[in-house]
């Protein structure tokens, strides 16, 4: 049975420009599915597919399992998106956008009413409720936002982006809310540009780029594909590049390699802070002395960049949310068919574990 | 202190009304929404009167002496004539204002959130149009008084003056649909704004608003006499008593019967561009 976002097959072109390029989703209902992903791969065309703003020029879609294309009215019943920039009138206070919401979704006045101020109170925003939305900060208006799409306690949520361009104090306050949104069964699609922000928040990670589906798997899957930990560090004297050598493959997982010009030692690990002490104490015992060390974690670059085959390009003139960053990205992407090769040959491994995540799905 | 998720569990999904029910009130919903952004935003009331304000004095004080009306140089007839015009210039440029709305929701996201409501289809739209219609008519009734400071009188008595009124306002309604049309189509709402203004120049000036349509050269005074707008303000002039009596009235049918041609004309726009700017909406990307 497809789970309460499901999509086949969805292709969309702007111009020339393949926005999506036979996306396949399915989230099972009540997890949270992070898409992956640098600006211009797809992801905000894909919400809005899947939220009946834009229509696809092929494949076919279900949320909350009605069809998104044939019952694009009913779907909207069933969802709330939360998108790039707070959607609020800022003219209006929190209370009067709130309630505008409320009666859009065909609730009567006096519960939309009741409902803007339960929905204020949660979000801590009843201090600010009588104040144009103007007057709030960022994250007040994010929230207000977030708070808009849960109006009527959808059982599909979509959030694009909700945390790019909000401080880290708010950035983990928005995470909290979404954490209980998600224990209380919501489904929810949220894409990010942020490993660490899908590592907290999804039960499964799809990473996108150029408009596809290049792999999918559990946030721990991804990394250890990825290459997971490892140890770098860098001696003060040449001479000692093959004792530390040595000494990090004692340690490591793997082979240790060797950047002779910068004298870097670096080796795959798993065992964290802890493992990098004992390196630290048996470096310092063998005389050997060090300018730099740290443990390094994969990265959204490093899974770009080992998933793809080039870095995640993450365009900052294209981040600033705005709603045409897929068209942009995809347009600067377009030049560099020379990789087209290799991406193409990873796509057949992420197909591959994306079926074998199905799988392990069903069997649960 | 509730958790999301308790919050979650009492906002049930009602169902849809469906129908014509749902589309007025949703339009409704949005109008007052409107309404409340321009009694926000009051700056934009007063530079919307400031103009026309400007205009009754200009052309009243300026060219009042200068245009003959029927081989008649007197001012105070020519204040009489052009009231009408101006009057129909106003509710024009609601055009500008639906059109730079429009643009500005959509640049912010707004219409994608409404897009994504279960709403009737037309009535972002709709709501937009009704809320510039009622700020049309706040503005024509402070004109009018201003009008009516500089001599400008009713002739043809109340309920006739009445109808002149309405015909201006639909007229005005029409037109707000041509600036949502716009609006949806352009990139900025300052591209609305420009956008919705640049065209009702010659639309207005070539026409009998300002003067008299029969001293143009034959071209323009066919498009003048053609030229929807004129029909509205020649209703208009017929309803407020404010032609001269030995007006010479052009053979155009549109001139001849100008209460029905301004109601056919309005309608018109009307079914047009309320169904290109719906279609519009439905495909609206930001």
């Amino acid at each position: 049975m497809p789970g309460a976002i499901y999509a086949e097959g969805l292709v969309k072109t702007f111009g020339d420009v393949r926005a999506l390029d036979g996306v396949d989703l399915d989230v099972p209902e009540g997890t949270v599915l992070g898409m992956l992903g640098p600006n211009g791969a797809g992801k905000t065309t894909a919400v809005r597919v899947l939220t009946t703003l834009l229509k696809p020029d092929r494949g076919r879609a279900e949320v909350a399992g009605i069809d998104v294309l044939r019952k694009p009215n009913e779907v909207r019943r069933s969802i709330g998106l939360s998108g790039q920039f707070a959607a609020v009138d800022e003219y209006l206070t929190g209370r009067e956008n709130l309630q505008m919401v409320g009666q859009l979704y065909q609730m009567s006045g006096r519960a939309a009413k009741a409902r803007a101020g339960e929905l204020l109170e949660r979000f801590h925003l009843t201090d600010a409720a009588d104040r144009p939305a103007k007057t709030y900060s960022g994250g007040m208006r994010r929230r207000l936002d977030l708070a808009a799409a849960l109006v009527v306690s959808p059982p599909v949520m979509f959030m694009d982006e909700p945390t790019t361009g909000l401080d880290p104090r708010n950035r983990q306050q928005l995470w909290e809310v979404i954490r209980e949104l998600v224990a209380g069964g919501t489904t929810l699609l949220l894409t990010t540009q942020y490993l660490e922000e899908a590592d907290h928040l999804a039960h499964d990670i799809a990473v996108v780029d150029h408009g596809r589906v290049i792999a999918r798997g559990t946030s721990d899957q991804l990394k250890a594909r990825t290459g997971g930990e490892r140890v770098e560090l860098v001696v003060h004297e040449r001479e000692h590049i093959a004792a530390a050598q040595q000494v990090l493959r004692g340690f490591g997982k793997g082979e240790a390699t060797i950047e002779e010009h910068i004298r870097k030692v670096t080796v795959p690990v798993t065992g964290g802070a802890k493992l990098l002490a004992e390196v630290i104490r048996e470096l310092d015992s063998r005389g050997i002395e060090i300018d730099d060390i740290g443990l390094r974690r994969p990265t959204l670059d490093d899974v770009f960049i080992s998933l793809t085959g080039h870095a995640a390009e993450i365009d900052e003139e294209a981040a600033d949310g705005d709603g045409e960053d897929a068209t942009k990205g995809a347009k600067g992407a377009k030049g560099k068919t020379g990789k087209a090769g290799r991406t193409g040959k990873k796509n057949a491994e992420g197909t591959e574990s994306a079926e074998g995540a199905a799988a392990k799905e069903g069997t649960k | 202190m509730s958790t999301v998720s308790e919050v979650s569990a009492r906002g049930a999904v009602p169902q849809p009304r469906g129908g014509i029910t749902q589309s007025v009130r949703d339009s409704l919903v949005v109008a007052k929404r409107n309404l409340i952004r321009m009694l926000r935003i009051p700056e934009m009331v007063i530079f919307g009167l400031i103009q026309p304000i400007m205009f009754v004095v200009l052309f009243s004080y300026v060219f009042g002496g200068s245009i003959s009306l029927g081989g008649n140089t007197d001012p105070s007839m020519y204040r009489q004539f052009l009231m009408a015009g101006i009057f129909a210039q106003t509710v024009t440029f609601a055009t500008a204002g639906a059109g730079a709305g429009i643009a500005d929701d959509m640049h912010k996201g707004l219409i994608d959130r409404f897009r994504s409501l279960p709403m009737a289809r037309g009535a972002v739209l709709t709501g937009r149009t009704l809320a510039d219609l009622v700020q049309t008519a706040l503005t024509l009734v402070v004109l009018a008084i201003v009008a009516v400071i500089v001599g400008w009188r009713i002739h043809a008595g109340f309920p006739k003056a009445v109808a002149g009124f309405a015909l201006l306002l639909l007229l005005g309604y029409a037109f707000s649909w041509i600036g949502a049309l716009i609006g949806l189509s352009v990139r900025t709402p300052e591209a609305a704004t420009s956008g919705g203004l640049i065209w009702l120049f010659p639309l207005t000036f070539i026409s009998n608003a300002f003067v008299p349509a029969d001293n143009m050269p034959m071209v323009l005074r066919n498009i003048a006499e053609w030229n929807p707008f004129s029909a509205t303000v020649q209703a208009a002039r017929h309803l407020f008593g404010n032609l001269p009596a030995d007006y010479p009235v052009a053979a155009a049918w549109p001139m001849q019967h100008p209460i029905w041609a301004s109601l056919i004309w309005s309608v018109v726009i009307i079914a047009i561009f309320r169904t290109l700017a719906v279609r519009k909406y439905r495909s609206a990307t930001a």
